[in-house]
């Protein structure tokens, strides 16, 4: 049996299948094509070539300023603070609303103590927010970098918006 | 290569501590903190079970209005007839529907329906009663709540976790007490004087007051019994020599709907 002949699902032999070898109704399908593309590709191409500016995260708000030299550090190691900040909140939260106190007893864990034994209280309002009274410089800087939008500021007060509220008044 | 005896045994044994110890293992090897913790203050004041006494003898109008006034500063609780811009100003109706409101004052039979008389004491049907949440023993709001947003810390307290409300206003149904505010809408408009201390609220969660967790914890007292010149008082109620378990000893004091079952924890001396 030749090789070029094929069969039908009878048996039989049948006609090789004509294929075209033209593409019907180009334009349209051009036309198509290229609106899809557009679309596809119309948030890349106006940032093509563009390289967005690192995040800057200000560190030179007046509380940390007037800490002293080998004072001016956060709770936990600057690494640490910038890959586990939000679980570190999440913990916080939780003991601070939720816990049963360190001896099980009722009352609510409201002190941090770091490694070296530094004890903070545990609270973004009143410990983060002290030093880092920047939000737009500080928080902002990277959350709107990576496209986050963490809803602390739902209910937690920064102290900037009250700052600059104050001086446009 | 490969380990002698004395070698594999060190190691053995070490592993065996460490194994068996866990953390504690490094501690003893290596004293000092290994990691972080966290731990109440040292100030904190607790109790086996919080209670309010409310001395109506003692509360008038003006004391009344300054303990509402104290608690709704700090804890950022929205006033409705007051916003930022006169220009929200927002109607009668309006405000009913969306008052928020931790701490507040309601006529006897309002605030203890199915106590009335026809009858009564013309001074106790005149009185302005002072109403917060009754930080239940049973409380119903707990039992409603899909989120556990709303619990009973152990020493009495009813708190809320704000996190975690959905705002779905089961709780506000199941307390008798209205003691429970939605958000209808963004209070922070409505604040004149924002404390920076203390989170606001946001759009649709469900509020109340707490008792003043956050004060407790640093060893104050409620901002109500603070402003209140003794006609309010806060205790332990699991302490036989505590003011409260003394002012309930020798005074009558009733409490507010006692006959739902929830065992209402504000008691009010008449």
């Amino acid at each position: 049996m030749e090789d070029n002949q094929i069969r039908n699902e009878f048996g039989n032999f049948a006609e090789k299948p004509v294929v075209p070898k033209k593409l019907y109704d180009f334009k349209y399908i051009g036309l198509g094509l290229l609106i899809f593309f557009a679309l596809v590709l119309s948030p890349i191409l106006p940032n093509l070539g563009k390289t967005v500016a690192a995040p800057d995260p200000k560190l030179d708000t007046p509380a940390i300023q007037k800490l002293a030299e080998k004072e001016r550090k956060c709770v936990m190691p600057t690494d640490y603070m910038r890959a586990n900040h939000m679980q570190m909140l999440v913990d916080w939260r939780e003991a601070v609303v939720r816990s049963k106190g360190a001896g099980g007893g009722p009352v609510d864990d409201r002190m941090f103590v770091n490694p070296e034994g530094k004890k903070y209280l545990a609270s973004l309002s009143n410990t983060c927010m002290e030093c880092h009274s920047n939000k737009s410089q500080f928080c902002d800087q990277c959350h709107n970098y990576v496209a986050v939008t963490p809803n602390c500021w739902g209910c937690h007060l920064d102290r900037e918006q009250k700052v600059t509220k104050a001086e446009t008044k | 290569m490969g380990i002698d005896r004395r070698d594999f045994i060190k190691i053995a044994g070490l592993s065996t501590l460490l194994g068996l110890g866990g953390k504690s293992a490094l501690e003893l090897l290596r004293p000092g903190q290994v990691e972080a913790a966290m731990e109440a203050e040292p100030q904190a004041l607790k109790a086996n079970r919080w209670c309010m006494v409310v001395d109506m003898r003692k509360l008038d109008e003006q004391t009344a209005k300054k303990c509402r006034e104290a608690c709704h500063k700090i804890h950022n609780v929205p006033d409705f007839r007051n916003p930022v811009d006169p220009k929200l100003q927002v109607s009668d109706e309006e405000f009913v529907r969306w008052q928020v409101k931790w701490i507040w004052t309601d006529s006897y039979d309002h605030a203890f329906p199915g106590e009335t008389a026809p009858h009564m004491e013309e001074m106790i049907e005149h009185l302005q009663f002072l109403l917060l949440c009754n930080h239940c023993d049973n409380p119903p709001c707990v039992r409603v709540c899909p989120t556990k947003a709303t619990f009973r810390r152990e020493d009495g307290i009813v708190m809320m976790d704000m996190h975690r409300c959905i705002g779905c206003r089961f709780c506000m149904a199941g307390c008798p007490f209205g003691a429970r505010s939605f958000n209808w809408r963004d209070p922070r408009p409505f604040i004149k004087e924002e404390n920076p201390q203390y989170p606001t609220r946001e759009i649709g969660v469900v509020e109340k007051c707490t008792f003043c967790a956050e004060r407790l914890a640093k060893g104050q007292m409620p901002a109500c019994v603070e402003a209140s010149q003794g006609a309010l008082s806060f205790g332990d109620l699991g302490d036989a020599k505590s003011q409260v378990r003394e002012l309930l000893r020798t005074n009558f004091a009733i409490r507010r709907k006692p006959y739902l079952g929830t065992n209402p924890q504000v008691y009010y001396i008449v």
